[in-house]
């Protein structure tokens, strides 16, 4: 699959609100301005996965971790981000925490449920087999006298 | 205007708990990256706030240092400044040249000519 500059930025809209967010009430951003910051913030990702990537091949690994992307950000000079960094991952970490006891609390739910209708099932299952033998031992009896 | 309502700051409560950009899109991002094999989805969250963090950081940075507090607004040579006079915008130098009069770019041409014609 052949990756577009297009998909290598990030969304218009969102860019802008973090912008706005951090700016003064009412002060205007130029489109140009806007554009620049988003290519910007791509370069960001690029230039911050490259320096992670070399925290984790140092440490002979294939796969890039948190403590990779912190030391990024000190190498980087980024100095600033990472207390409130840590204080985001703490906060997500929680949140994918509830929703996987959640999301498994679900499927507990749901097997319970499915159970239950597999045993009544087979109850009925034994009822049907009682009566057959029944109407065996009759038969039987019959050839006897004859 | 400016004043949010109740659900808008509920929702920005809930959103500090997670980010606003697109995780599956930074991912992308990173994955054009070479040599980069898995990413584990801790290490793709820090990103995405990183990177939400960074764009906060340099639009401020560049409105605060730049001549937009007059016009009131943020402007691409605000940007551009940033990048040049501030140490840790330096690696967007490359993305955020500045912008010469192309009368003033040709003018130096001309001027670098001359030195070339009389040596």
């Amino acid at each position: 699959m052949a990756e577009r500059p297009e998909d290598l930025n990030l969304p218009n809209a969102v860019i802008t609100r973090i912008i706005k967010e951090a700016l003064p009430d009412g002060v205007n951003v130029s489109k140009e301005a806007r554009k620049a910051i988003s290519q910007a913030a791509s370069i960001f990702v690029l230039y911050a996965t490259s320096c992670a990537n070399n925290f984790a091949m140092k440490a002979k690994r294939k796969t890039l971790n948190a403590g990779d992307v912190m030391s990024a950000m000190e190498e980087m000079e980024f100095e600033r981000f990472l207390q409130p960094l840590r204080q985001a991952l703490e906060a997500y970490k929680k949140g994918q925490k509830g929703k996987k006891e959640a999301s498994e609390q679900k499927r507990k739910e749901k097997k319970n449920i499915t159970d239950e209708n597999d045993k009544s099932r087979d109850e009925e299952e034994d009822e049907h087999m009682d009566d057959e033998q029944e109407g065996e031992n009759e038969g039987e009896e019959e050839d006897a006298w004859s | 205007m400016s004043e949010k309502t109740m659900e808008e700051k509920v929702e920005q409560a809930t959103n500090s708990k997670n980010v606003s950009l697109p995780m599956s899109r930074v991912r992308l991002i990173m994955k054009s990256s070479p040599d980069v094999s898995c990413i584990n989805q801790d290490a793709l969250f820090l990103t995405t706030k990183a990177t939400e963090l960074f764009v906060q950081h340099l639009a401020l940075s560049s409105y605060k240092n730049g001549s937009g507090k007059e016009t009131n607004t943020l402007s691409y040579s605000d940007l551009a400044n940033a990048a040049e006079e501030t140490e840790t915008f330096q690696f967007l130098t490359d993305i955020l040249p500045k912008k010469i009069l192309a009368r003033d770019y040709l003018k130096s041409l001309e001027e670098m000519k001359k030195d070339d014609d009389s040596l």
